[in-house]
């Protein structure tokens, strides 16, 4: 039987990685994008399973918002992405450092 | 839902402001770049007239509508009526800027509006999934804006940052706000306050999704260790758009995090006091201590914000109504040095010149000695320095921590202003005592001059007669605790 | 309109004319510059004249409130609020009247200088200032107000900043106040810590009279009655502001400022704020006679040594400057003597006639185009027919001629400290019987040399050059044109000078007749000025003999101090006029003495030498150990270093990379849950 703490726990090994994604990856660009959208499908994961557990539809609705804002912020963040490209036609992740100090 | 007892009226400022900002947006396509002049009047039209809405709706209480997802109340009046203040300096300050670098276009407007709703709505939400779209809307609002100088290397590179921390930031948040909502079993600030004071909430579930919610909240204040995007965004992206960045979304934000910690969370508050506590005292020393060390200008303000922001978290950890108060005079009494102080950077810029460069300030009195006068204002208060407002905003804080015993920490942030003032009079003495530089002419549009000396000039009279403003932010602080 | 607003109009018309002028005197001009500065300052005599003649019908009423709370600090509000009663309201209209001639004769003094804009915007400012003085109710704002007229001295005396000697001047000024601010300071402290808290004056006297017998340790094992300490603490300030020995050496050299605020400032109100002040406290002073002994005796030294200096000047401002301190000095031996009402009464008559004296002297100064050397003027009588006549007045008032103002409030003062019964009154009585006849010699000296004789500006003009002597610190700047051309003769001025002449001239003839029995004998000060009757009785005993201004004016021909004033206008005619060989032969003779006075009793020297070379040999010292080694060296220079140090290190963690920042969050968010677990284990 599954329990709410299954959900949890997968949901922060979801988190975790993507968290991970951000901070280890030090190539692309877009690996961070995609550790991003990972990271908001964790917090569905919590919302979905709260939700059922509670037996409140709430929580499910906010899923659907963070779906959808999720999709606008990949497309921003593929457009500054595109961008960022043209100008320095590249998208490692280590040439992203001339503002420091 | 029954329509019939659909309030419309406390939203009739957003209302009328997501309208106009969608036929703005319809005839700006119809607009040659020319007579992008239209674009601008309208939206400060639009500006005049939420403005007007938001005081004519005004009601010295709170008032719920949209199924509880909206509250109106004093605190969101006052800070919005501030915002609104804020956005409409900044497009007169920001035009002759614009226009010299390409970016005078329709975008730069209707995004500035969008980020402006979206702080709307943070401000009067009273539901974690308004408040989570009323952040995204300004977030993504300012990603493009930072962006919209396509060309610019700084500025995309700092929009890619801040996009990708930000959604950090976002993502820390939700996830603080799941784990808040497995333990209280709703999403409604209200109906969580009631369930953690009715002891039926998972404790700690509760605290570790505060935690989450901490981070999140410290992200959008600039607050340390989750301060990193604050300088260098503050440095790539167009002065204009660092002071959107800079100006409104400070108050919004304090607001979010007053919304959610005060009025949600307020049965949690020894737990988040703490936590605040540390943020202030490395905030303020990293920040001050940093600046020190920076040459450019807007770099140096940036670190200059993230110690202020200590500050502010003073006055919220103080955690009762005198230091909650205080901590929103500090809020909107920073924004305004900060649009003055950015105001003075972009009057100096010019057409393929960015003055951000400590240097370029160099001899600023020989050369425009008003100007030199209105940054010495500036930075005096943003030093704490009587008779200017920032004196009083800091003279404040320190009292509400002193008044719930935290001597210690009130002398490490007078001890940490000190070495702030360092930074700044140093600005001043580039602009006195040093030999100029650059000697072309400080050319200035008329109505920008005005707004700008009147902006630094209310920093001196608030400075001599703070009393009215300390009521009005008493006032609306009063009744928004009285709510719960 | 209620009268809160009114005195808030009455105080803030000049601040709104000083700031119009000050800050946008540049775009508006000259003469809107003055006009507006003027107008503000109109507005402020005419409510001040209203409020003081309801108050002499008695349809006003006292007021006493806060306007404005300006912040609460740990449980002290500290308000801006306002006191009118009777004191008040004649101190005000002495303040705005003789501030709205001064205004206006600075149309014509100023004329040609270059800061016009800025001299009227400092003169309003300076009435605002002195308003907020005399109508404050408790002592920080009075405190504001004393150090605002301070300020605007400071910068007036400096107007003319190109001048060595002005800023030298305005220098002194500056540090000799703060010496007497430094005791006037401890004083209100000394109020705040022991008068149950409060700086409101009200509760403050209410508090005194339970205090009476407090003693305090100030050294270890010396007990001082507390209120003797805060009066004479108190009176240090007044000391200082009111050019009182040892703390006078300040006014005269005050001088180099333009005349128009030698009057206003320096002789009519500002230096009068200190008597004020002492009046104001007089439920204090009353409680301590040593104090009061105390204040009689500075006064008698200052009354009467300052005028002896007055006899050797040749600066016709100089002379007008030492008779100022000589009456201040009459004055503050009236506090001494407790004949509050004396002393604030001559302050009014004597703000009249010589604030008259120095725009007369200013008259004359143009007239002779900035030369100020009395030795070269001489017959101006004919030239200057108005200055002549008012300055005859303004002299004649001056020595205490019966039926001038001057003669009631001086005669009352020396009447009063006959009566006195305290120990030093025998000496101040003769003090001032010679000071009589002093002032007379003095003041008649000046008006023979000037007005009278014969005309010296053709004969001393070139060699000289206006100041040749030991004065030569007067040496004026070159962008004034200075002295008459060889074939130049003065003429009278023009009427925006001559007016305000005529304007002051007639108070100084009248306004003691009318106002000698309901200020000193009448019950115009009651409430306002308190006086122990058992201790002091002295104006009692006074009350009674009076039987009104004729009959006292008359008795007086029978009386020493007139036929003292009257022998030294004939010895100074003789001197002066007749006889001109005799002064130099007495200056042979008694070289010696006339050495000390022209030196000033060599005081400026000793305070030049002892307190500003000593205290600067010891901030040498200090300099180079304490601050340049201790503090720059290793406190603030090592404290910035280390700062700096670590502002390179802070620095070095913003790397600039998009996972270093995701990190450096991500481990903020693990120590914080750290911290929580730790402190829930903790608990």
């Amino acid at each position: 039987m599954l329990t709410l703490t299954h959900f949890l726990v997968l949901a922060a090994i979801l988190f975790a990685i993507s968290v991970l994604g951000i901070f280890l990856n030090r190539k692309n660009v877009i690996v961070l994008l995609m550790a991003i959208e990972l990271m908001l499908l964790a917090v569905n994961f919590n919302f979905i399973a709260f939700s059922h557990y509670l037996s409140d539809t709430a929580g499910q609705i906010f899923v659907f918002f963070i779906l959808t804002v999720a999709a606008a912020e990949s497309a921003i963040g593929l457009a500054i992405l595109v961008v960022l490209f043209r100008n320095l036609q590249t998208i490692n992740v280590e040439d992203l450092g001339s503002l420091k100090g | 839902m029954n329509w019939a007892d659909l309030n419309l009226v406390p939203v009739m400022p957003e209302i009328f402001l997501i309208s106009a900002l969608s036929v703005i947006l319809l005839l700006d396509l119809f607009i040659s770049d020319a007579k992008r002049g239209i674009t601008y009047g309208l939206s400060l039209l639009t500006l005049a007239g939420t403005a007007a809405l938001q005081v004519y709706t005004f009601e010295p209480y709170a008032q719920y509508t949209l199924s509880n997802m909206f509250v109106a109340d004093p605190l969101a009046s006052l800070v919005k009526l501030a915002m609104y203040g804020a956005t409409a300096m900044i497009l007169v300050y920001s035009r002759q800027y614009a226009a010299d670098r390409d970016m005078f276009k329709g975008e730069f407007f209707t995004l500035a509006l969008f980020a402006l709703f979206g702080m709307n709505v943070m401000v009067s939400a009273s539901h974690f999934l308004s408040l989570y779209m009323g952040l995204e809307l300004l977030s993504l609002s300012l990603y493009a804006l930072i962006a919209l100088q396509r060309d610019s290397v700084p500025a995309t590179e700092a929009a890619m940052k801040y996009f990708v921390l930000g959604a950090l930031a976002s993502g820390l948040l939700l996830y603080g706000m799941s784990m808040v909502y497995g333990a209280t079993g709703t999403l409604e600030i209200a109906a969580i306050a009631k369930s953690i004071h009715g002891g039926s909430a998972n404790q700690l579930l509760l605290v570790f999704g505060l935690v989450f919610l901490v981070a999140g909240l410290a992200f959008k204040l600039g607050a340390v260790p989750f301060h990193m995007w604050i300088p260098d965004v503050y440095q790539g992206s167009p002065t204009a758009i660092t002071l959107m960045i800079g100006a409104a979304p400070k108050l919004a934000a304090f607001v979010f995090i007053f919304r959610i910690l005060v009025q949600g969370l307020d049965g949690l508050t020894g737990d988040w006091q703490s936590m605040l506590a540390i943020m202030a005292v490395l905030s303020m020393a990293i920040g001050n201590i940093t600046a020190i060390a920076q040459t450019n200008l807007k770099r140096m303000l940036a670190y200059s914000t993230i110690s202020h922001m200590g500050f502010l978290l003073l006055g919220l950890l103080a955690g009762n109504e005198q230091g909650y108060s205080s901590a929103l005079f500090y809020a909107v009494t920073y924004v305004l040095t900060t649009l003055a102080s950015f105001g003075v950077i972009m009057a100096l810029s010019r057409a393929g010149f960015e003055c951000d460069k400590l240097e370029d300030l160099k001899g600023l009195n020989s050369r425009n000695s008003w100007y030199a006068a209105l940054m010495l204002l500036t930075m005096f208060s943003l030093a704490g320095i009587p008779p200017l407002v920032g004196f009083y905003a800091k003279f404040a804080v320190i009292k509400a921590i002193v008044d719930i015993g935290l001597v210690k920490l009130a002398v490490f942030a007078v001890a940490m202003s000190l070495i702030g003032a360092f930074y700044y009079l140093r600005v001043v003495k580039h602009m006195y005592f040093d030999e100029v530089q650059d000697t072309s002419p400080i050319v200035v549009r008329g109505d920008m001059q005005l707004v700008l000396s009147l902006n630094a000039l209310a920093l001196l009279v608030l400075g001599v007669l703070p009393e009215r403003l300390i009521e009005i932010c008493v006032e609306a602080m009063k009744q928004s605790l009285t709510v719960l | 309109m209620d009268m809160k607003s009114l005195y808030l109009l009455i105080a803030l018309a000049p601040l709104a004319g000083s700031l119009i002028a000050g800050l946008f005197g540049w775009a508006i001009g000259r003469r809107a510059s003055h006009v507006v500065t003027i107008l503000g300052v109109a507005v402020s005599a005419v409510l001040s004249l209203k409020v003081l003649s309801g108050f002499i019908s008695g349809q006003t009423e006292v007021f006493n409130g806060s306007v404005y709370t300006w912040l609460t600090v740990g449980g002290h509000e500290y308000a801006v609020g306002f006191l009118v009663d009777k004191l008040t309201a004649m101190m005000m209209v002495v303040v705005s009247c003789v501030s709205l001639m001064v205004h206006i004769y600075t149309i014509g003094y100023m004329q040609e200088d270059p800061g016009y804009q800025r001299f009227f915007s400092y003169i309003s400012l300076f009435t605002f200032s002195m308003l907020m003085l005399v109508m404050s109710n408790n002592f920080i704002q009075l405190f504001f107000g004393w150090e605002a007229v301070g300020l605007v001295s400071y910068l007036l005396i400096g107007f003319w900043f190109k001048r060595p000697t002005a800023t030298f001047a305005n220098l002194k000024a500056f540090l000799v106040n703060r010496v007497g601010d430094f005791g006037f300071l401890l004083g209100i402290g000394l109020v705040l810590a022991h008068f149950g808290g409060s700086l409101n004056y009200n509760d403050v006297f209410a508090a005194a009279p339970a205090l009476a017998n407090k003693t305090i340790q100030i050294f270890p094992g010396v007990e001082w009655s507390l209120m003797t300490v805060t009066c004479i603490l108190l009176f240090v300030g007044a000391m200082g502001k009111s050019a009182q020995f040892p703390l006078h050496v300040w006014l005269p050299d005050s001088m180099e400022g333009p005349t128009p605020i030698s009057a206003l400032i320096h002789a009519a109100t500002m230096v009068t704020a200190g008597l004020f002040m002492v009046s104001r406290m007089s439920p204090l002073f009353e409680m301590s006679d040593t104090a009061l002994n105390f204040v009689m005796i500075s006064g008698t030294i200052t009354a009467l040594f300052m005028g002896f200096l007055g006899i050797v000047q040749n600066d016709i401002k100089k002379v007008v400057a030492y008779s100022t301190l000589s009456q201040l000095g009459y004055m503050t031996v009236a506090l001494g003597a407790s004949a509050y009402s004396a002393a604030m009464f001559h302050v009014m008559t004597h703000a009249f006639f010589k604030a008259l004296l120095f725009l007369g002297a200013g008259s004359v100064i143009m007239g002779m185009h900035h030369d100020q050397d009395m030795r070269n003027m001489g017959g101006l009588r004919k030239y200057m027919p108005i200055t002549w006549i008012t300055s005859l007045i303004g002299s004649l008032a001056l020595i205490g001629t019966p039926f001038f103002s001057g003669f009631y409030s001086k005669d009352s003062i020396i009447e009063a400290v006959a009566a006195s019964h305290l120990p030093f009154a025998g000496v101040a009585y003769w003090a001032l019987i010679i000071g009589v006849f002093v002032t007379a010699f003095y003041s008649f000296r000046m008006y023979f040399l000037v007005f009278h004789g014969k005309e010296r500006w053709m004969e001393n003009h070139g060699a000289h050059h206006g100041h040749d002597d030991d004065h030569d610190d007067e040496e004026p700047s070159t962008d004034h044109h200075h002295g008459l051309g060889p074939n130049d003769k003065p003429h009278e001025s023009p009427w925006v000078v001559t007016l305000p002449l005529l304007a002051l001239a007639i108070p100084s003839v009248l306004i003691g007749f009318f106002a000698i029995e309901p200020l000193l004998f009448g019950d115009f000060f009651k409430g306002a000025i308190t006086i122990d009757a058992l201790k002091h009785p002295g104006m009692h005993e006074l009350a009674e003999e009076f039987h009104g201004p004729v009959a006292m004016a008359v008795h007086a021909l029978s009386t020493l101090p007139f036929w003292l004033a009257l022998s030294g206008v004939v010895v100074a005619w003789f001197f002066y006029l007749k006889a001109p060989q005799i002064p130099a032969a007495i200056k042979q003779q008694f070289s010696a003495v006339h050495k000390v006075l022209e030196n000033k009793y060599y005081l400026d020297d000793l305070y030049f030498n002892l307190f500003a070379k000593g205290a600067r040999a010891l901030g040498t010292l200090f300099w180079k150990v304490g601050d340049m080694l201790l503090i720059d060296g290793l406190m603030v220079n090592g404290t910035a270093k280390l700062v700096g140090v670590f502002s390179r290190l802070t620095r070095k963690l913003q790397t600039g990379f998009i996972y270093s920042y995701a990190t450096t969050m991500i481990i903020g968010v693990l120590g914080l849950m750290t911290l929580w677990f730790a402190g829930i284990i903790l608990r």
